[in-house]
């Protein structure tokens, strides 16, 4: 009982982790708290709902769904931030804007689509389930592991092993110096937009399938989760993401599971508020520095 | 033949003008200084020739074609560098990451290597701190280090911003020293300097810039013999 809801509570937080990863790369590179991110999540959730009402498989929806919120969260960046980058506009200021635009576009989204929870086509996530050591994984929850480890194996392998991952960095670091490079900020920017779009999508479409519930706002509890998530792990810090993600899955899950469900998001911030008490810097920061 | 020429070039912060009408050019092969107070304008001319800011007025030649406001990345793709102000290292990279993106623009991984070869030739010192974050390193090593790294662009024209601040002489002499080796490689330098002696004397060229505006220009050892520049500049 207590491995079976480690292993779903690992699940649930590697999807955190991946909704993280995208918060972080984009506060730690390109230097906003943009809080129209959790649109991107909820954006990508009902595009695969949308694809897959028209048949098309939950494989091929998934990336679909987070190609499209990528392109999503370029569109929106360009919009609203281009002019406030250019104007060296400070962070609060970024802040409001996209405060005003998320809530703006969680409302419009409400009119237009009604706040009902909708869910997948029942074909979509039936299936079988793996059983194994007295542990059941199903399709759905296989699908949210593999998606998961690719996507966050491939952006680790983007960042560390890649020149384009070392001129991000540099980026982060000193955008006007890594111009004096050579490097073309502006469409690297667009680029790390798209990533966190894109893993933002991903991260929608997955709690969507775990949960198997979609609905306008589901962004919105999930950019808290995201807050801790990136808080909790140091700001900027992809490893930190990644652990305190998964960190986050196991106690919401354990807590629902021996406690009750509806303490699990007073859990989630009683962690935030006693990590930032002993560690101000985060779970596993060192420094106040940016890292990426 | 000028490689660069400045024509009336003319930068603004908001209201107030940084750099008034300046004039200035450099010839192929030369070392050209631009010499300076504080607050005078030389970091505001130099980043607006690397296109880090826009001029209000005025034209920038670059061999033939006029570069003035064109983004800073497509410039250093012209073969004009700058090594900034104050050596910017990307702190948290190691030196060898700090090389490498300075020959960003060079597809040819070999090419990269040959380069790389090249300014740690050059600058031996950085060969053992490969492995190590750029922030670690000295003063004087990161000064090195972010020549090192805009040599890595295989510039022909070199533009540095005070490349002696807040360094030892002995490290100053030796900076210098390496400004004058490049000059034989063949590369084209304009550098701006507090520390008027040491610039003037490696100097072609000189301009002394006063609030924004060209004061006085010359060759470099006329310059130096100028007594409004020995009192203003040279302690004299
Ligand atoms: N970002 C900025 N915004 C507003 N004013 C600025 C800015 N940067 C520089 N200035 C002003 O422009 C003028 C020229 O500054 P600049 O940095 O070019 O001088 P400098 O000659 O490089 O000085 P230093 O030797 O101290 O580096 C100064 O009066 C300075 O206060
Ligand atoms: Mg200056």
């Amino acid at each position: 009982m207590l491995a079976q809801q480690l292993l779903n509570g690992l699940l649930l937080g590697a999807t955190y982790a991946l909704f993280a990863l995208g918060f972080t790369l984009m506060f730690g590179v390109l230097r906003v708290v943009n809080l129209t991110y959790g649109f991107y999540f909820t954006a990508g959730a009902f595009i695969a709902l949308w694809l897959t009402q028209f048949g098309l498989s939950l494989w091929l929806a998934l990336p679909a769904a987070a190609i499209a919120s990528g392109g999503i969260a370029v569109a929106v960046d360009w919009l609203l931030l281009t002019r406030l980058r250019r104007a060296k506009a400070d962070e609060l200021t970024s802040l409001m804007v996209t405060l005003g635009a998320v809530l703006a576009l969680y409302a419009a989204m409400t009119a237009w689509l009604g706040p009902d929870i909708r869910r997948l086509p029942p074909g979509v996530i039936a299936g079988g389930a793996l059983e194994a050591f007295g542990l059941r994984v199903s399709t759905a929850q296989l699908l949210i592991l593999l998606a998961c480890v690719l996507l966050a194996g491939g952006l680790l392998w983007l960042m560390r092993a890649t020149r384009l991952g070392l001129a991000i960095r540099a980026m982060a670091e000193r955008p006007d110096t890594a111009a004096l490079m050579g490097i073309a900020t502006g469409q690297l920017a667009a680029l790390v937009s798209f990533i966190s779009g894109a893993l933002a999508g991903a991260g929608g479409v997955l709690i969507g399938l775990n949960f198997n519930a979609i609905h306008p706002y589901m962004g919105e509890s999930m950019m808290l989760r995201g807050f801790v998530v990136i808080v909790v792990g140091g700001l900027g810090d992809i490893f930190g993401a990644l652990a305190a993600g998964l960190l986050l899955g196991v106690v919401e899950v354990l807590t629902a599971g021996y406690l009750a469900s509806g303490l699990k998001e007073a859990v989630a911030f009683a962690l935030l508020v006693a990590v930032l008490w002993t560690r101000p810097s985060g779970l596993f920061g060192v420094a106040q520095g940016r890292k990426a | 033949m000028s490689t660069l020429a400045v024509c009336g070039l003319t930068v603004a912060y908001g209201r107030t003008e940084a750099v008034r009408g300046v004039d200035f050019s450099i010839a192929d092969g030369q070392i050209v200084c631009l010499i300076g107070a504080n607050g005078a304008g030389k970091t505001t001319v130099l980043r607006t020739l690397s296109g880090q800011l826009r001029p209000r007025a005025g034209r920038i030649v670059l061999d033939g074609a006029d570069i003035a406001g064109l983004a800073a990345h497509r410039i250093v793709a012209r073969g004009m560098v700058q090594v900034p102000e104050g050596r910017q290292v990307f702190a948290a990279l190691t030196v060898a990451d700090n090389l490498e993106l300075g020959a960003w623009l060079c597809r040819d991984s070999a090419e990269r290597a040959r380069r790389r070869e090249a300014a740690l030739a050059r600058f031996p010192r950085l060969r053992e701190r490969l492995r190590q974050p750029a922030g670690s390193l000295s003063g004087g090593e990161q000064q090195m280090l972010a020549i090192g790294r805009a040599l890595m662009a295989a510039p022909r024209l070199l533009l540095l911003d005070e490349p002696s601040m807040g360094l030892a002489p002995l490290v100053v002499e030796e900076i210098f020293a390496i400004l004058a080796s490049l000059r034989r490689d063949g590369i084209t330098i304009l550098l701006i300097e507090q520390n008027a002696s040491a610039a003037l004397e490696i100097a072609d060229t000189a301009y002394v810039i006063e609030t924004g505006r060209i004061a006085l220009s010359g060759p470099a050892t006329e310059v130096a013999r100028n007594p409004a520049v020995v009192a203003a500049y040279l302690g004299g």
